[in-house]
């Protein structure tokens, strides 16, 4: 269970959010809104242990993040805006790499059939220099399905540059891994229809500071 | 729990009630800085014998040294605040090692220059490739890097604890550096020229570098006094403590 | 533990291999590097003789340096240092195995080729052999003390030029005893002395180095 006690985030000289605090357990989603540049990624930096808070607390399972980093991140895959592909390799070499620094199964049968999920299997041996933008958002999100068994999936953003076919294979796999236990954080602009009971809503735009003296 | 007030040092540890203390503090410092160098000239040119080799150029040694104490003096000082504010995470500490930096490097910088001046009289050419200046050299392109990396990290956080990452890797490499250094030097010039041939230590010459070098700290404490200053104004300028001493100023 | 080290030093020399073009840039720097000293300075023997100790090193210097940039800067840019840091594993380690893939590519090519250099300049052959020996235990040295350079500056303005300024001052020890171990072989004095040291250096830049270039890596992708 993931815990936020009165986060603060301070970016440069900005307050972006203050005393923001949730509960995120076991089959919950939770949605991160706001207007752009409400702080929606640095919140999720946050929850991903990349950035201390100005204030306040994350906890994981009850204890604080901060001392557990390593162990923390164990549980977690994040997606960002970031493809974090290398463009002289093929799509599966990245696929491969990338799940076996997150402690994946990394061979090559999981690997295509996680390509093949997301219907770029065809991509495999090509290098990501020469795929769209859309298929290199394909092979990023590909991690995800060789992932049911790391318990928060933190996404920004995940559905940018998706086609409609791709958009609901991402449905599936997210209803897929809440109805299985797992927790999913994601910031979208788009209204998603992934088909679980418990959504939760965060609302940076209402969590602003105030501004400073005038 | 106690209820009765405790005087703690940690009162201090916050830019807003630092500010003041500073402010207080820097004149004393000042002052205290003016009569120890006075002291410390006087004694070098009226106190202090006339070599029988070196003449007259000689005394330039009681600047020399002292400012090439105080550079390497001054940088572990520097050292030891990023380090406190890198582990505690405090922004006043930071803030004392940023103010630090340019006093530093103003000394690495005279022990240069007086040590070219000493150079010319006395062997002849502006530049010697003796050990302590090298170490100068190399010390002041530490100090320069240092405050390099700090103006090109816009982000303010990020650009203390970064610097106070360099800072603490060159803490740990000077003494590598000097040694390098004075091992090279020992290798390939010998004893001919040397800054450590100056005349043998007379008692008066020690005590007249010691009050030079008391001089120049107190100096260093007095300038990176005011300087800290600004730099608390200038980093604190959103809170409301700092926009209210700004209004009483105008 | 080690099997991240594997993966992560795996994935940077892949892609080395699929640009072959960065390793020879490294060397061909050197080499130009080298060649310009007897063009400024004359192509006397004697004298040539007691620079190249010091011109190959300087040399060594500034192609280490100079491939930096490749070393964090696009896993910066692609995103892929963010899922390190993201990665489970011990940073340090993973520090260490994109610090072993930048010297295998940057670092040992020019203990191959110096010997040839060095025959250019004519020293002898029990110089050049201290000469390999020297930069084989000084070049990781540079990898290792470059690696927290170019952390510190990820994604900074200027940072080419900062990185040289921050790290060229902590490069001068190591400047000075390889270029002495070899100069000592070509007067008869040993090296033994010089190489115990770079020995040394090298030792606790193991220890220190990752370690920093680890806690320079947080502080920039705050």
């Amino acid at each position: 269970m993931l815990e936020a006690r009165h986060l603060e985030c301070t970016r440069g000289e900005r307050k972006l959010f203050r005393n923001l605090s949730f509960r995120l357990g076991r089959g919950q989603l939770l949605r991160v809104a706001g207007a752009n540049g409400s702080g929606k990624t640095s919140l999720l930096r946050i929850m991903c242990g990349l950035v201390a808070p100005s204030a306040g607390e994350l906890r994981w399972q009850g204890r604080p993040i901060r001392g557990e980093r390593e162990e923390y991140c164990r549980n977690l895959v994040f997606i960002g805006h970031l493809n974090a592909l290398k463009d002289d390799l093929t799509a599966l070499e990245n696929l491969r790499f990338a799940a076996a620094l997150g402690g994946l199964p990394a061979d090559r049968e999981h690997s295509l059939a996680g390509l093949d999920r997301f219907g770029v299997a065809h991509c495999a041996e090509l290098p990501a220099k020469v795929l769209s933008q859309g298929q290199r958002r394909r092979v990023a999100l590909a991690r995800l399905a060789l992932s049911p068994t790391v318990p928060l999936w933190i996404l920004d953003e995940p559905f940018s540059a998706l086609d409609v076919a791709a958009v609901s294979e991402l449905e599936l796999l997210l209803a897929a891994h809440i109805a299985s236990g797992g927790m999913v954080v994601l910031t979208t602009h788009q209204e998603v229809q992934v088909v679980t009971q418990a959504v939760l809503r965060v609302d940076l735009d209402l969590h602003t500071a105030a501004p400073l003296a005038a | 729990m106690s209820t009765s007030k405790r005087f703690s040092w940690f009162y201090f540890s916050s830019p807003q009630t630092f500010y003041p203390l500073a402010g207080r503090l820097q004149p004393w410092f000042a002052a205290l800085a003016v009569l120890l160098c006075a002291a410390g000239l006087y004694i070098s040119f009226f106190v202090a014998p006339t070599d029988a080799q070196q003449g007259e150029a000689y005394r330039i040694i009681f600047i020399h040294v002292p400012a090439a104490w105080m550079s390497m003096f001054i940088y572990l000082v520097m050292g030891f605040w990023c380090g406190v504010g890198l582990v505690f995470n405090t922004r006043l500490s930071s803030m004392w090692a940023t103010a630090l930096a340019p006093t530093g490097a103003l000394f690495t910088f005279i022990a240069l220059w007086t040590g070219a001046l000493w150079g010319k009289p006395t062997w002849g050419t502006w530049w010697v490739w003796d050990a302590r200046l090298t170490s100068e050299l190399i010390l002041l392109f530490l100090y320069i890097g240092f405050m390099a990396l700090q103006a090109a990290i816009d982000d303010q956080r990020r650009a203390d604890k970064a610097g106070a990452v360099l800072a603490l890797v060159g803490v740990i490499n000077i003494p590598i550096i000097y040694f390098s250094v004075q091992w090279w030097s020992t290798l390939h010039q010998g004893a001919s020229v040397s800054m450590k041939s100056a005349p043998s230590m007379a008692a008066t010459m020690l005590i007249g570098m010691l009050i030079m070098a008391l001089g120049f700290w107190m100096y260093s404490i007095a300038a990176a006094l005011a300087r800290v200053r600004c730099v608390i104004l200038e980093r604190e300028r959103h809170t409301e403590w700092v926009m209210a001493e700004m209004g009483e100023r105008t | 533990m080690i099997r991240a080290l594997g993966w992560v030093l795996r994935r940077d020399l892949l892609l080395v291999f699929r640009r072959r073009g960065d390793v020879v840039n490294a060397l061909v720097f050197f080499v130009i590097v080298v060649s310009l000293f007897p063009l400024g300075v004359g192509p006397e023997a004697s004298q040539l003789r007691n620079m190249a100790p010091g011109v190959l090193w300087v040399a060594a210097l500034l192609a280490c340096m100079l491939s930096l940039a490749r070393l964090f800067a696009p896993d910066h840019q692609d995103g892929t240092l963010e899922q390190m840091l993201l990665a489970g594993e011990p940073l340090v380690v993973l520090v260490m195995g994109k610090v072993m893939a930048h010297w295998l590519v940057s670092g040992l090519p020019l203990v191959l080729m110096a010997p040839l250099l060095g025959l250019q300049f004519d020293l002898p052959g029990d110089a050049l052999a201290v000469l390999c020996v020297a930069l084989l235990i000084g070049t990781p040295v540079l990898s290792l003390i470059g690696a927290v350079g170019a952390a510190l500056t990820l994604g900074v303005r200027g940072s080419g030029a900062l990185v040289a300024l921050l790290v060229l001052p902590l490069y001068v020890p190591v400047l000075i005893f390889g270029a002495g171990a070899v100069a000592a072989t070509a007067a008869g004095t040993g090296a033994e002395a010089h190489l115990l040291l770079l020995g040394g250096f090298l030792a606790l830049a193991l220890v220190l180095a990752p370690w920093a270039s680890a806690a320079a890596l947080r502080i920039a992708m705050e």
